[in-house]
């Protein structure tokens, strides 16, 4: 294996610090004992964390978009299965547009889906409705979920399915105990991602609720835009670690790799 | 053989991205064939009004300009960036290479307004970088980042690079690492082998990556909202405005769709020019 | 004089040993195989040799010249790699031509030896098609020519025909010996197939846990293996554990309650290992044979015959030419012979 000269390392340095330098500041300002911004914070406080718990709308921003994450991800990935078992393990007519359908609220910039949702729930009398808004979000994560899925279902040899009917199965007995532990990291990793992707979403979001359902990132988002006090780094610091620590958990089971690159099918 | 059975088994995704999608995206097109007024609100017309106050308004042109603008800069520099990082981790001792990865990929699953967050408080004129600078009398005055494009196409890049990264490493790994020994054996330098080997083998994927990145950037929004605010607006933030401050949706959903429209026409186009440009040397 | 000479090389990684004080040397013009199954270490002797692996201990040196200091890249040999590793991205021409623009020769005379070396492997034809549109033979042939245009003093090959199926290999075997004559380049053959090896080269160098175990011609190898890995790493060999007595009369071998005549052996007298070619096992009438068996199984293969036959020396294996003759049944008694000078004796540590 060839191995890296000086500047490469150098090079590598400094980009680990672009990439670090916003986290750690947010993370560093939250420590402020002070009223105002500041970092290197002029002491160590926790009195920015002791205010979230007396803002509860932060709380109930947070306990909201954890359970939206969980309600959308569990949907798309449910729907995503059979469909990724459909596009995945043969060629029919329509196929491609079929995929090429489901995977398109990656092209269709966010801010397009955001009005469209708008307009679409405001018509339907759902506007700012807890179901409208997962029903919004199943939307923008089942591309990352159908990805995920079907490079697993693809990864499937298909003579395992057959050599199982050829044993006697059913259809059903196939994909319950074959096909769908076969494809369970998938299917796994594609909820996580989901879910993070759904826990993080603001552009549409933000179009979509309104004050009994607003999200983390969009009470985060309009308390930026409005004040500037410690108080945001200290919420966003415990946002960091909470998806650092599911971050840690995806990487030891499935591999942060494989979730984000979907195993080199795109 | 098969059948209907796979229309059985997409069926539940289908009609959730009919009744969700394709359905919401026809009624925005149809809104921005609609008019407006300050008293009536909506009206259910249809006409190109709105496209035509667009299209002649060079204040939307500006926005437009500096949409595209602040894209096409964020997309070379990731791309600067990211083709030689991509590389380097490749190289990488393992363990270094799993650190590497997590640096990477890690802000990609942190909420984008936390991030930016970080950028504010980086940027500002009494932010770290201002003070840092003060502190070693570089300055004398604070150089301003925060509304301005160079700043959002910093915290852009940040935002991105993953994706170029990604792409990159993707073309990457699909390279026999012995073409590079190989060219080492028949006499190529270090700098020589990154050009003349690596770099067309990972074109694939900085063209991919500079794709994703584009439309990515064209159509972001919480970056430009929090380092631009209302000075310096882009497509996505002045379709915002319209529609939660302004209330001219149909005008809002007319601007939207140019962006949509813009966007995709962009994307073909440069799906085009590569597989031409690559026909028979890649698959 | 030697063009490559290896001393005492060593590669440590961490605890294990890979390579342990392996010592060869390669002359002029020569072909030599370094034969051995995974993990022998043959791999990373070569990659020491070519530059890309540093040695733990020990010296490479190339015309003299010792190559420790030496980047890959100045040390101006030709290697074809396992995978071909051809330039994806290149035309044939392009790819055979990259070496020459790495050391600045101008363009009328690169393009004349492009057009030689292609010639000589025949692919002229094909320069201007890029490497995914071609066979695998036909990859090879570009690896090979983009490793001699350089003239390189060496010729590394690492497992060169391990990616062809099994008919195209032995006809590129052929085709490769043709080409290394015709350029009359020095060459080292990483490689573990012995078939290949024997086939290929003026000399093999069999290697085992890291160590030189035999260097010798192919027919020496094959017909005096050092040891009982060698002789049943390099085809069929029947090995049968037994005891050397020596005595006036010549030696004699003592196998389970048998004993046979031995030949002329260095071995000590004490237990040894007894390797013999079922080739040269004879089926013969009851009163010649030396021990009688019965037939167990029967493979035909086309060119010949292959039996199991149960003897009171354990199972032993004997292959037959296809004559056309009748040949024992599956069941059948029979009795073999073979000449005592075909049995080789040797010593027992060497038994797997």
């Amino acid at each position: 294996m060839i191995r890296n000269g000086l500047f490469a390392k150098l090079f590598s340095i400094v980009f680990a610090v672009f990439m670090l330098a916003p986290l750690v500041v947010v993370i560093g300002v939250s420590f402020t004992p002070e009223g105002f911004l500041e970092f290197p914070p002029s002491g160590i406080s926790l009195r920015w964390f002791r205010a979230i718990l007396d803002n509860p709308d932060f709380i109930e921003a947070a306990i909201m978009s954890v359970q939206l994450g969980v309600a959308s991800a569990t949907i798309a990935t449910v729907i995503c299965i059979p469909a990724a078992l459909a596009i995945g393990s043969g060629r029919f007519a329509g196929r491609d547009a079929l995929q090429a359908l489901f995977l398109s609220p990656l092209t269709v910039p966010t801010v397009v889906l955001g009005i469209a949702f708008l307009r679409f729930l405001s018509m339907m009398g759902l506007n700012g409705t807890f179901w409208g808004l997962v029903f919004c979000h199943v939307v923008i994560i089942v591309p990352f979920v159908l990805r995920l899925v079907l490079a697993s279902v693809t990864g499937l040899d298909p003579s395992i399915a057959r050599a199982a009917t050829s044993l006697g199965a059913s259809d059903w007995t196939v994909f319950r105990r074959i096909t769908l532990p076969a494809i369970i990291p998938g299917v796994v990793g594609g909820w996580v991602l989901a879910f993070i992707t759904s826990f993080d979403e603001l552009t549409v979001t933000v179009f979509i609720v309104n004050p009994a359902t607003t999200t983390l990132p969009v009470k985060l988002f309009s308390h930026i835009t409005q004040t500037t006090d410690p108080l945001v780094a200290s919420v966003s610091t415990v946002a960091i670690l909470f998806t650092v620590a599911l971050m840690l958990i995806v990487d030891r089971i499935y591999g942060l790799d494989r979730l984000l690159i979907g195993e080199g099918s795109r | 053989m098969i059948g209907t059975r796979p229309w059985l088994l997409s069926a539940p995704a289908l009609v959730l991205f009919l009744v969700m999608l394709v359905t919401p995206l026809i009624m925005t097109a149809v809104l921005s064939f609609n008019s407006f007024d300050f008293y009536g609100g909506i009206k259910p017309t249809f006409g190109l009004g709105n496209y035509a106050d667009v299209l002649s308004d060079s204040y939307f042109y500006e926005i437009f300009g500096r949409t595209f603008m602040i894209a096409l800069v964020t997309t070379v520099i990731a791309a600067l960036i990211g083709t030689p990082q991509a590389y380097f981790m490749l190289r990488m001792h393992p363990f270094w290479r799993s650190v590497m990865i997590l640096v990477v990929l890690g802000p990609l699953l942190i909420s984008v307004v936390v991030r930016t967050l970080g950028w504010a408080i980086l940027l500002g004129n009494n932010g770290v970088i201002n003070e840092a600078l003060r502190r070693f009398d570089m300055i004398e005055r604070p150089i301003k980042m925060m509304y301005t494009s160079g700043g959002i196409v910093l915290a852009l890049v940040h935002v991105m690079v993953p994706f170029m990264i990604l792409a990159v490493w993707a073309a990457l790994q699909r390279q026999d690492p012995a073409t590079e020994k190989a060219a080492e054996s028949l006499g190529a330098g270090p700098f020589t082998v990154f050009r003349r080997i690596v770099l067309p083998q990972a074109m694939p994927g900085i063209l991919s990556g500079s794709l994703i990145v584009f439309s990515l950037s064209a159509s972001a929004f919480a970056t430009p909202a929090i380092l631009g605010g209302r000075r310096v607006k882009v497509a996505s933030t002045t379709v915002y405005d319209e529609f939660l401050n302004t209330l001219n949706w149909p005008l809002g959903a007319a601007i939207a769709i140019i962006l949509l429209v813009a966007v995709l026409a962009i994307m073909v186009a440069w799906n085009r020019l590569v597989e031409k440009r690559f026909a028979g040397v890649f698959q | 004089m030697a063009i490559l000479e290896l001393r005492d090389l060593t590669k440590r990684f961490g605890e294990t040993v890979a390579v342990d004080r392996f010592t060869l040397s390669v002359e002029k013009g020569e072909f030599v195989s370094l034969l051995g199954p995974s993990g022998c270490g043959k791999t990373t002797t070569l990659q020491m040799i070519a530059g890309f692996e540093t040695p733990s201990g020990g010296t490479i040196l190339l015309n003299g010249r010792d190559l420790a200091k030496v980047p890959a890249r100045a040390r101006g040999l030709g290697i074809v790699f396992q995978t071909y590793a051809l330039f994806p991205h290149m035309t044939v021409e392009e790819n055979v031509g990259f070496g020459l623009e790495m050391r600045k020769v101008p363009a009328d005379e690169r393009r004349r030896r492009i057009a030689q070396t292609l010639d000589l492997v025949h692919l002229s034809h094909l320069s201007g098609r890029y490497p995914r549109q071609m066979s695998g033979g036909q990859r090879q042939r570009v690896a090979l020519a983009r490793a001699l245009v350089i003239e390189p003093e060496l010729l590394l090959l690492d497992e060169p025909l391990s990616n062809l199926d099994a008919k195209l290999r032995e006809e590129m075997q052929l085709e490769l010996r043709r080409i290394q004559q015709e350029a009359g380049v020095t060459t080292l053959l990483v490689t573990h197939d012995q078939s290949e090896a024997m086939a290929l080269s003026d000399r093999i160098a069999v290697m085992q846990g890291g160590r030189l175990i035999q260097e010798a011609s192919p027919f020496d190898a094959y017909d005096r293996p050092a040891n009982g890995f060698v002789s049943s790493f390099l085809g069929k060999s029947n090995a049968i554990p037994g005891h050397l007595e020596g005595g006036a009369a010549g030696t004699k071998l003592r196998c389970r309650e048998l004993t046979l005549d031995g030949p002329a052996s260095g071995e000590t007298p004490g237990p040894v290992l007894i390797s013999l070619r079922p080739e040269r096992i004879e089926f013969t009438g009851e009163a010649e044979g030396i021990v009688a068996g019965r037939v167990s199984e029967r493979i035909f293969l086309g060119d010949k015959w292959l039996f199991k036959v149960e003897t009171g020396l354990g199972e032993l294996l004997v292959v037959r030419r296809n004559s056309g003759r009748r040949e024992p049944e599956v069941g059948e008694a029979v009795h073999l012979f073979w000449q005592a000078e075909h049995l080789r004796v040797l010593s027992a540590e060497s038994a797997e």
